[in-house]
């Protein structure tokens, strides 16, 4: 169904929209210290943004910090820091920006990164673990560990019901319970459980909309592209989790998507090749690494990055706000296990979007700064080839230093990635 | 059953040297005796594991620690920027130089954990993670773990074809304490007369617990022990040093060799998944909790744990407080993402507290040594001669 709205207003709105958002958002962190409100440093799997803002806590996202030096051209700067105070080059670059930013005084390209009150993180990442013993160090902060078991393996899939999910999810439960307690001394507040019903409620429009967009790219042509405007859907995600305004963004988007799809308006004008992106982007040459591929038709019509750094939102789970604490610790559960799962056994998920996808071809893009993401890559491609006759693209570089990114071999290396393509379609005519 | 054979003959010297020769051989030759004899096997990878469960169920549980090997194969299943032991631990699998009926990994790091999905992938036996507690504070950890212990004895008694009853379990535990001891007997001698043992000696004897039964162990020990404490080895005048950064891929042994040459290494953190509880566990009551607890409440410390309670650099302080050493030596395995952060924090510490310390990193195939023993004999001449 073609809607009647002007044409002109709703496309690309997302991504201007989204865009002014996190600007504003940004300015609000920068202010904060001047207005006497309190921060809490949190990370994208796993964020807690539900709990943090019934205290009125402000969430600062530090990979999205140092990301942003990446995709600003400065991160050389941050990461020299950081390597000057006695960190290794083969550590994670998202660390060392942040502790280069920090050394800074928190001065970043953005604004200026307010100090914490509190750290909350979760296991998806072990980096998280060791990046919040730094703060700890400098700042003799508060440091929660959400523990949140994973996946045992890819054949070990618990559900709601299950003993060993329950089991799960009681540990869980019983950590948010700890976090509130902390949360209740960090700001001084007390937990207010209605306040928390109306932050999940938004959360859940976010999410109810999240999952749907993801569906809207597999009509041809596919409406966004999941390197560059997903990572702007992605941005709202996490930094106006729980809010009115990210739920009406995210309602907006739909809309968008919905009238795209309705019109056949694609991201690309010539969507050749239909691609899916699997790692983490190469932010310090984000518009060109697009662009290596765009300049062949080629569209990334979804990511694992976009389920993991959004926290695992894109399952869509939406909180019962009849049984809040219970149901977040469920939610907590299953949406971070999904995130930890879509980096370590998502070789079958992969396989399985080839068709509704109508996929061409699979990028992998494994990355020095990042094992968690990076380590099961190569094998997965493997798996993926053994079990599909589909084109990989194996590219290695970063996400944040641009002494390991060489734009030259990557070119040569996707330019004869999409003439093995242009092959296949040819022989397959 | 047995694996070893005819070491009771053996001069000291000799046992070192045998000793030395299996902990090196890729092709662990004691495994694959157990396995020929029916015996079910399974792999743990570093750090920690409780091989009480494992044990108890009859299986033989075998450190997974990689080896000095060329990953051939094994480099075909991951990318450029990965330390060697991921590598040469799926070698190892790859090329059926360690058959497993089971293989555990752990949440110890980013790449670690990506182990139970690269070995599922690869081998039809189950491949899992054994998701230890990463909130040691919460109250409810304890339990938890219990919990997850519960549900590993599970998986470990379908592959052993039986229950483990508590019996079984209480016996195991016996057997793990009395282990226990013993390597901290090992420990006391390194730290009250390091001239009688050296780090190279001492770590092939604790590494070789890692693949043999830990009852064959023990006994092996028992006979041992008393036999270094009468050698007549003199004193030297070497530099009294604590040995960091060993908790998970494994310098090679001729770099032990050579840091044995200058320093006695009085205290070290070289496989401490094996003498990861302090204490003995207690045989009675509920034997996985008792397990669950030890692990939280009665631990030693290791960059890949975080316990708000135990501060690793402070725990770094004490460990070289407690073994009375003069200097550090601080190393981390290439590419080891824990390893490298806790280099930052411990060489700051040890700069607040005027520690001497000497920084370097390691990879399991490291064949040269000529740069770092130049290098660490002048660090120790400047301690020597200040």
């Amino acid at each position: 169904m073609t809607t009647n709205t002007p044409t002109q207003d709703l496309v690309g709105r997302a991504a201007r929209d989204g865009g002014t958002l996190f600007r504003q958002w940004f300015e609000r962190l920068s202010g904060a210290p001047e207005r006497g409100e309190q921060s809490a440093y949190v990370f994208v799997m796993g964020s807690m943004a539900e709990i943090l803002r019934v205290f009125d806590l402000h969430t600062v996202f530090p990979e999205i910090n140092s990301l942003q030096t990446a995709v600003r051209r400065v991160a050389h700067e941050y990461l020299n820091v950081a390597e000057d105070y006695g960190y290794s080059p083969d550590i994670c670059g998202y660390v060392k920006a942040d502790v280069g930013m920090q050394l800074r005084d928190g001065h970043h390209p953005m604004g200026r990164v307010p100090k914490p009150n509190l750290a909350v993180l979760t296991n998806a990442c072990n980096t998280y673990i060791k990046w919040s013993e730094i703060w700890e160090r400098f700042y003799h902060i508060p440091v929660f560990t959400l523990d949140v078991p994973g996946s045992r393996s890819a054949a070990d899939q618990t559900k709601p019901g299950d003993a060993d999910f329950e089991r799960d999810r009681r540990y869980v439960e019983y950590q948010i319970g700890e976090l509130i307690a902390l949360c209740e001394q960090v700001s001084g507040k007390r937990f207010d459980i209605d306040r928390l019903r109306e932050v999940l409620g938004y959360t859940n429009l976010m999410s109810r909309a999240w999952r749907k967009v993801f569906e809207f790219n597999k009509h041809r042509p596919a409406p966004f592209n999941a390197i560059t405007e997903g990572t702007i859907y992605l941005g709202v995600a996490n930094a106006l989790r729980g809010t009115p305004e990210g739920a009406r963004y995210f309602e907006e988007l739909v809309e968008e998507m919905a009238y795209k799809t309705a019109n056949h308006i694609g991201t690309l004008h010539d969507e050749k090749y239909r691609l899916i992106f699997v790692g983490v982007p190469c932010y310090p040459i984000f518009r060109r690494f697009y662009e290596l591929f765009a300049e062949w038709g080629g569209n990334f019509v979804n990511s694992s990055y976009l389920w993991f750094a959004a926290g695992g939102m894109d399952l869509g789970f939406e909180y019962d706000l009849t049984r809040p604490i219970e149901s977040l610790a469920e939610g907590v559960l299953v949406s971070v296990r999904h995130a930890m799962d879509s980096m370590m056994f998502q070789h079958q998920a992969l396989i399985d979007l080839i068709d509704p996808f109508h996929v061409d071809g699979i990028v992998y893009h494994p990355i020095k700064s990042c094992r968690t993401v990076s380590t099961g890559l190569a094998d997965n491609r493997r798996a993926v080839m053994a079990a599909r006759d589909v084109a990989c693209l194996y590219i290695e570089s970063d996400m944040m230093d641009k002494r390991v990114v060489s734009e030259a071999q990557m070119k040569n290396r996707i330019d004869a990635f999409f003439e093995g393509l242009a092959t296949r379609k040819l022989h397959s005519a | 059953m047995k694996v070893l054979d005819n070491w009771r003959d053996l001069s000291l010297d000799e046992l070192f040297v045998w000793c030395r020769e299996l902990v090196e051989d890729p092709n662990y030759p004691t495994v694959k005796k157990w396995r020929a004899a029916g015996g079910k096997v399974l792999g743990h990878f570093q750090v920690y594991f409780p091989e009480e469960i494992a044990f108890a169920a009859g299986l033989l549980p075998v450190k997974v620690r990689g080896a000095p090997v060329e990953a051939r194969r094994g480099d075909s299943h991951f990318g450029s920027y990965l330390c060697s032991i991921m590598r040469s631990s799926l070698e190892l699998a790859l090329t059926h130089k360690l058959d497993l009926d089971m293989f555990i990994t752990h949440p110890i790091c980013d790449a670690a954990r990506n182990l139970a999905g690269v070995w599922g992938r690869n081998f039809a036996y189950p491949a899992q993670i054994l998701y230890l507690p990463q909130n040691a504070n919460s109250a409810y950890a304890a339990q938890y773990l219990r919990g997850e212990y519960e549900r590993l004895k599970r998986e470990i008694e379908k592959i052993a074809g039986r229950l483990v009853s508590d019996s079984d379990l209480r016996e195991a535990i016996g057997v793990f304490n009395e282990n226990r001891r013993l390597l901290r007997e090992v420990y006391a001698i390194k730290r009250e007369t390091p001239w009688l043992l050296a780090v190279d000696e001492a770590y092939v004897l604790v590494a070789l617990g890692g693949f043999i039964p830990r009852d064959e162990h023990n006994e092996l020990l028992k006979a041992v022990i008393p036999q270094i404490r009468d050698r007549g080895a003199r004193r030297r005048d070497k530099v009294r040093i604590v040995f960091e950064g060993g908790f998970c891929e494994q310098p090679p042994l001729d770099m032990l060799r050579v840091i044995g040459q200058s320093c006695y290494v009085v205290d070290d953190d070289l496989l401490i998944g094996l003498r990861w509880i302090l204490d003995d566990v207690p045989a009675d009551g509920d034997l996985l909790m008792n397990l669950a607890a030890a692990y939280l409440e009665h631990s030693s410390y290791s960059p890949v744990q975080h316990d708000l309670r135990k501060p690793k650099e402070k725990m770094l302080l004490q460990r070289i407080q407690q073994a009375h050493a003069e200097a550090a030596i601080i190393t981390a395995a290439k590419m080891c993402e824990p390893g490298l952060d806790e280099q930052v924090a411990y060489s700051k510490a040890l700069d607040e507290a005027a520690i001497p310390y000497f920084i370097s990193e390691f990879e399991e195939r490291m064949t040269s040594f000529d740069h770092l023993e130049v290098q660490l004999e002048t660090f120790v001449e400047n301690l020597l001669f200040e």
